[in-house]
């Protein structure tokens, strides 16, 4: 018999000050609120973080490994945007 | 009349730290009965996690049991080598677990208790038990927290969990006055400032929770002193059943390490 | 042979070439069906074995036989509920709910560690699992950190971290009832007996006889192989038994200088396919607890469900 599911809730944590938060996992909530009970007893007993973000699955936009190459790959030829494209001076430092 | 086995030579302190133990060690008990038996997989956790709170206040308030009667007993000891008669929780921790919607309904109401309790005990005269309680009123803050949404939702979700909650509360009514019935011992250690007068918190407690069952339609009446023994080793067929399962170890083979 | 499109030879080999390059295959990238199937099969059973697990070590919370005890098993066991919950969450990004799983598990589809499917009869069984099973786990976890399916990669660095406690504790257990009283000596000779070859069965058939084993080495989803990984687990125990004082549990467990390896006795593969198909002392047990707690929640869940939907209404209507 299969039952329909409570909402699916991506967890975040912030492992320490200073820090993103970052993607740990998913679990099943009825709530926001709810889910981030849960998210506090089941991703972090062992104290694994200081703050957490939960957000629906389905409220989560992602970009489509179909389009990958028109949406990620032109961003490879721009040399230009990174440091290591220029060229100094060897005795230029501090730069 | 005073009914405790041995009660009259164990020190009014002695008496109240070891109740609030055994309060703890009893709810911690029937709360671990869920574990693999929840609604499902998140809310197994996050009931293991209140009952490992309540495992933790139980050895804090055992050990300083131990400490204060000063025969080298230990934490262990005092849990596992005492009978029926000589436990002295409130009685309301030590009923069945029921279902899920009773154990819910034992666990607002015992929130919503220790919520007004733990925050008055933090300014104890006696500074371990201020430091225990500052610790606990930390946990039972995020019990409350979880307990209302809870209740709510069962409250006004479906008809039958609505019924099942009216059920629940009927069952627990009775047991209730017993958390604001006040031990004359224990009124002497309220004079010493060591202990909370509990009688002065129910009407806080009466408001809130009428208040709160109230905003979905549910009544509640006063905390009524109905079935009381608890503190005075007085209590119902349930415990002995718990006990000789919690103790059946350390009673089977008398005095070994584990 | 199934013949490919053009579109999706070109998944496939980008697929392959993933594969060899060492690179993580993530949620919404293309896989060949079979690769998802099996990595469903694999982690959903992973998942059931972690939940099922609950119950054999449950089964002492009660009656564990010190506070701290009980709370080291409590919070032990809840650690497995949330390795469960972690795997449960990884498998889901493959396209599964799951209630399908849970469907699957219930109705004997779905598989999980046949070791569950022993009872604990003693306390001493509370350190022999501890130790031996969660040691072989560990010892299977580890390289499954580098598999290749990125969630479930993920999922077990944490479940690996978290695990560490595990098998401590169990050893721990063990070190006190092997150094006790004879009547506890003899509780944990016992128990570690009666665990030590269901231990061993924890790995799988032989290479030669696994059904999914070398399809799964080719795709990265497994790293070693069903032997080797016992054998490691063989080699680094057998020194632990001498530690306790224990009498080995395969009077054949002899040090063979020359394989560097540690020989032992053959697992009794009668039993192991006969607890896999569901004969074991505790099978029918397991599955019906479980089903026992899934249907009482049934009308907790339905509660949520339903509050949930009342509160949408509310918000819809005031907006209207």
């Amino acid at each position: 018999m299969s039952q329909e599911q409570l909402a699916v809730y991506e967890v975040f944590i912030r492992s320490n000050r200073g820090l993103d938060h970052k993607h740990v996992g998913s679990l099943h909530a009825e709530s926001p609120e709810h889910a981030l009970m849960y998210a506090r007893d089941c991703y972090i007993r062992r104290s694994e973080g200081v703050s957490i973000w939960v957000v629906e699955s389905t409220n989560i936009t992602a970009s489509q490994e179909d389009d990958i190459e028109s949406f990620v790959d032109p961003m490879d030829d721009k040399p230009y945007r990174h440091a290591t494209h220029y060229v100094l001076p060897d005795n230029v430092t501090g730069m | 009349m005073n009914n405790t086995i041995k009660s009259n030579e164990q020190s009014p302190l002695y008496r109240f730290v070891l109740g609030l133990a055994d309060d703890s060690v009893v709810l911690s008990h029937r709360l671990s009965e869920w574990c693999s038996n929840a609604p499902y997989l998140e809310e197994d956790i996050a009931l293991s996690n209140i009952a490992l709170d309540y495992v933790g206040r139980a050895r804090m308030f055992y050990q300083y049991a131990a400490e204060v009667e000063g025969k080298g007993r230990s934490e262990d000891d005092l849990a596992y080598l005492r009978s029926e008669r000589e436990f002295t929780n409130l009685l309301i921790h030590e009923l069945p677990k029921g279902d899920f919607g009773f154990t819910m309904v034992r666990q607002f109401l015992l929130d919503a208790f220790y919520n007004l309790y733990l925050t008055q005990l933090v300014d104890s005269k006696d500074e371990t038990i201020a430091a225990i309680a500052a610790k606990a009123i930390k946990e039972t803050r995020y019990h409350l927290k979880r307990s209302e949404p809870w209740i709510r939702q069962l409250s006004e979700g479906t008809e039958e969990s609505r019924s099942r909650i009216v059920r629940a509360l009927e069952e627990l009514k009775d047991f209730v006055g017993e958390m604001f019935l006040m031990e004359e011992w224990e009124t002497s250690l309220v004079e010493q400032g060591i202990a909370i007068d509990r009688a002065a918190l129910q009407p806080d407690w009466d408001r809130y929770i009428q208040g709160f069952l109230g905003e979905s339609g549910i009544e509640f009446g006063d905390a009524q002193l109905q079935i009381r023994g608890g503190r005075n080793g007085i209590h119902t067929e349930h415990l002995g059943h718990m006990l000789s399962e919690m103790q059946y170890l350390q009673r089977t083979h008398p005095g070994m390490e584990w | 042979m199934q013949t490919l499109d053009k579109d999706e030879a070109v998944e496939q080999a980008t697929f392959d070439q993933r594969i060899s390059d060492e690179q993580k295959i993530e949620p919404t990238d293309w896989m060949p069906d079979d690769y998802r199937k099996n990595l469903i099969r694999q982690m959903s059973q992973h998942a059931h074995s972690e939940v099922i697990g609950m119950q054999p070590e449950g089964n002492w919370i009660t009656r564990a036989p010190t506070l701290r005890r009980k709370a080291v098993l409590l919070s032990k066991v809840q650690d497995e509920a949330g390795h469960g919950l972690y795997l449960y969450s990884a498998t889901e990004s493959l396209g599964i709910t799951r209630s399908q799983m849970i469907d699957a598990l219930q109705s004997g589809k779905a598989k999980y560690a046949s070791i569950f499917n022993y009872p604990t009869l003693t306390w001493a069984d509370i350190g022999a699992i501890g130790w031996l099973v969660d040691g072989a786990a560990i010892v299977n976890q580890i390289t499954l950190q580098r598999t290749s399916y990125g969630p479930y990669a993920r999922a077990m660095v944490r479940i690996c971290k978290e695990e560490s406690f595990h098998q401590r504790q169990g050893y721990e257990i063990m070190t006190v009832l092997a150094h006790g009283t004879q009547v506890q000596k003899q509780m944990a000779q016992d128990a570690m007996n009666r665990n030590w070859w269901p231990s061993l069965m924890m790995f799988g058939p032989h290479d030669s006889e696994s059904a999914h084993s070398s399809r799964s080495m080719g795709w990265k989803i497994k790293r070693m192989s069903n032997d080797d990984l016992r054998q490691k687990f063989i080699d680094q125990t057998v020194p632990q038994i001498e530690a306790l004082g224990l009498d080995m549990p395969d009077p054949l467990i002899k040090w063979n200088e020359e394989r560097g390896h540690y020989d032992s006795g053959e697992i009794n593969w009668e039993e192991f396919y006969q607890v896999i198909n569901g004969a074991g002392p505790c099978n029918y047990q397991r599955i019906k607890h479980h089903k026992a707690a899934h249907s009482e929640g049934e009308w907790v869940r339905e509660a949520v469900r339903s509050y949930r939907q009342k509160q949408q209404d509310k918000k819809t209507e005031n907006a209207a």
